[in-house]
């Protein structure tokens, strides 16, 4: 009926995702601020409880959620230049790497349910104020983070039927190119969140 | 424009490939989400008022009708419903929807299904807040401002509510981004940035606050709904939390929320200034910048809500000054809209009505914001009634009546047919009247010390309680006979002619009620 049907228009397509990624931005910056409020309140307490935290798994996180951008990328160059068969395989290997990642994430985040450590539990309650609201930040940020690299392997899923049922094609391919760039924003947020939580020890 | 007021089918009677209420529940077309948002946003608007009418009973008899738990669950549910389901998405949803795409000459928004998306999260968003306050546990107690750690610990449904408002924001988002996107690429030929039409500059504005703000009051929402059901302490000083941080990160969005209220308003007055006043507006480029500063100097000033909370001086006197750097292009517009009145020959239709009266409450809202911006006089209002007369003139007096301007003014249009102007202007007169008392009472008692939100009171402030309460009933009546009015003319008043106001923008020039393409060529426009 309305425009988006009748012609295409890849540039306004564009434009909706980057608004979109700004609100995303600002979304995840009320907790990067609550992060840097208080870790500028409890510095020691900070670098003490970063020590606590996985350091091997988290990095291994970081070079899966790097390569799985790698992938995407490569698969939609694959689109624009028509080897779709190419482009279904590595928009699979992403979604592999994107569950891949969340479930390097559910294993650190056992290993420290198991020693008792979680939002209200009576073994972090009793721990120092700096340290649970570190822990409480580390469970929500990487939490809601992880949340959004779920969104984004259910979306590329249906990018790999679109582009299985020719929806997605050389011609008309914003749709895989709006997913590649939600895909890379939860990468960038990915690299702050690793040294914020891992690396400041 | 008698060729185009013959034979055509209008919006209402395509109806796509479903019937009856999926017809419209499924369209993709702007106007029919229009209309339903602005069938929505009255039936809210209406709640709203009851639940008003309510509190303002109960301050003449304390006691005597609802308890004090109520009290606080009533002025909470007024507070939420009123600003979260009615005057945020308000304007920008109803008229914005309705009008944005053929004031630029578009068939559509860029995104029409995602527009149809956005209109099912806002009654998804609707019905969680309206579930949570029916469901076991009671109605928020809280105020709508959610302060923590009151609202962590609180007994109601807060997290329902929150969630539903959390629902309403993500809503507010894609409009935002819908609506910036169209005017950035679906203008036609010939309308550019300097001579697009007033209300469409102010949407263009409540598009980018709408963008900037909202997200921080969802991840801030959310922080509330982790707090009450995983225990996660951000805002807990038990816990290393600093319930401060909340209001700031509250008030980043709240404020700015304000001018999601206010600027599409003031394109309301913008337009229909202008055309009652037979004059092109006075100052155009102007007008235009001024939104914009008001869009982005709003974003600074989100402290002057908590200069009683604990803040340093310093940040107090930055966030009250650039607060009065606010009322700069406020003002601009101010004098604006009365220079296109200088010299003019100025029709007096309903609409205008509405729109001098936006001008005159606005202003008084916008002064005592002056008064209450600046440290020592806050210090002392701050918490009272004073405040809620302030932001109920600029809220209902502004945004209100430029809402009520925009539904005269539209009405032939959208329903393509005519209202009686008298009935509207005797409304008019009675809501006039009605506000004042109710409101300007509230002033005094402010001024007075009556602090707000208080289910009881000293016998000292009996009788202003009471000429409030009579002003809410005459304010009623006002609302009555205007909806009555209106409600009639959709039944049995005669058909609108294209254009019966010698409106200039694009939608004048096509049959009332429009066709369901809008044009039937694409418009050229030329200056």
């Amino acid at each position: 009926m309305g425009a988006a049907e009748g012609q295409r228009d890849r540039i306004g397509a564009k434009y909706g995702m980057w608004f979109f990624l700004f609100t995303e931005i600002l979304f995840f910056g009320g907790m990067f601020i609550l992060y840097a409020v208080y870790r500028s309140k409890y510095p020691a307490e900070f670098h003490a409880s970063a020590g606590e935290e996985n350091l091997l798994l988290g990095s291994i996180n970081t070079a899966v959620l790097l390569t799985s951008s790698l992938f995407m990328a490569v698969a939609i160059s694959a689109v624009k230049k028509g080897s779709y068969r190419l482009s279904v395989v590595f928009q699979a290997a992403t979604i592999l790497m994107g569950l891949a990642f969340l479930a390097i994430k559910a294993v650190e985040w056992y290993e420290k349910v198991a020693r008792g450590i979680y939002p209200n539990s009576p073994v972090l309650d009793k721990m120092k104020m700096g340290e649970i609201l570190f822990f409480g930040l580390y469970y929500v940020m990487t939490g809601i983070h992880g949340v959004h690299v779920f969104i984004g392997v259910c979306v590329i899923s249906f990018m790999v039927y679109f582009t299985l049922t020719g929806n997605v094609t050389q011609e008309n391919y914003s749709k895989i190119e709006n997913t590649g760039l939600y895909w890379h924003f939860v990468d960038i947020v990915w690299i702050y969140l690793f040294p914020l939580f891992y690396l400041i020890t | 424009m008698e060729e185009i007021t013959a034979q055509y089918e209008s919006f209402y009677h395509e109806k796509g490939r479903y019937k009856g209420i999926l017809s419209w529940l499924m369209s993709t077309d702007h106007k029919r989400i229009g209309i339903q948002y602005l069938c929505a946003l009255l039936a809210f608007f209406s709640i709203g008022v009851l639940l008003g009418l309510l509190m303002r009973l109960n301050l003449i008899m304390p006691g005597k009708i609802i308890g004090q738990e109520t009290y606080n669950r009533v002025f909470s549910v007024h507070g939420i419903v009123m600003i979260f389901l009615f005057i945020i998405p308000g304007i920008p949803v109803a008229f914005g929807n309705f009008f944005l795409p053929i004031m630029i000459g578009a068939r559509d928004v860029a995104f029409p299904r995602l527009n149809r998306f956005t209109w099912w999260t806002y009654l998804a968003g609707a019905t969680l807040v309206v579930i949570s306050l029916f469901a076991a546990g009671g109605a928020p107690d809280t105020g709508w401002t959610f302060y923590a750690p009151y609202s962590i610990r609180a007994k109601a449904n807060i997290t329902l509510a929150v969630a539903g408002v959390f629902v309403l924001g993500f809503s507010s988002i894609l409009t935002g981004i819908n609506f910036v996107t169209t005017i950035h690429r679906l203008r036609a030929p010939g309308v550019t940035w300097q001579n697009l039409p007033l209300f469409v500059w102010t949407l263009y504005a409540t598009g980018w606050v709408q963008l900037l703000a909202t997200p921080v009051l969802a991840i801030t929402l959310i922080f509330i709904i982790l707090g009450r059901v995983f225990g996660v302490g951000f805002f807990d000083p038990a816990k290393g939390g600093d319930p401060i941080l909340y209001e700031h990160l509250f008030w980043t969005y709240s404020h700015p929320a304000v001018y999601i209220m206010i600027l599409p308003a003031m394109g309301i007055i913008s337009e229909v200034i202008p055309v009652f006043a037979r004059k092109k507006i006075f100052g155009y480029r102007a007008v235009v910048y001024s939104a914009l500063g008001i869009a982005s100097v709003g974003y600074f000033v989100w402290g002057h809500h908590m200069f009683t909370s604990g803040m340093s001086d310093t940040a107090r006197i930055i966030f009250s000054f650039i607060t009065f750097l606010v009322a700069v292009p406020t003002g601009v517009k101010i004098f604006n809209w009365v220079g296109t009145l200088y010299k003019a020959s100025i029709v007096g239709n309903a609409p205008m009505y509405f729109a001098l009266t936006f001008i005159f409450l606005f202003s008084i809202g916008g002064l005592t914001g002056l008064i209450i911006g600046s440290l020592e006089p806050n210090l002392h209002l701050h918490g009272t009634y004073f405040i809620v007369a302030h932001f109920h003139y600029v809220m209902f007096g502004g945004v209100g009546f430029a809402i009520l301007a925009g539904l005269h003014y539209w009405f032939p249009k959208m329903s393509g047919r005519m209202y009686e102007e008298r009935p509207a202007k005797i409304g008019w007169f009675i809501l006039f009247v009605g506000f004042n008392v109710l409101y300007f009472s509230m002033f005094i008692l402010g001024y007075e010390g009556m602090p707000r939100r208080y289910f009881d009171y000293p016998p000292r402030y009996f009788t202003l309680h009471l000429v409030s309460t009579i002003g809410s009933w005459i304010l009623a009546m006002g609302l009555a006979i205007i909806a009555g009015n209106l409600l009639s003319a959709l039944f049995r008043g005669p058909k609108a002619p294209a254009d019966p106001w010698g409106g200039r923008t694009l939608e004048w020039t096509i049959p009332s009620p429009p066709p369901a393409e809008n044009f039937a060529e694409t418009p050229v426009v030329r200056d």
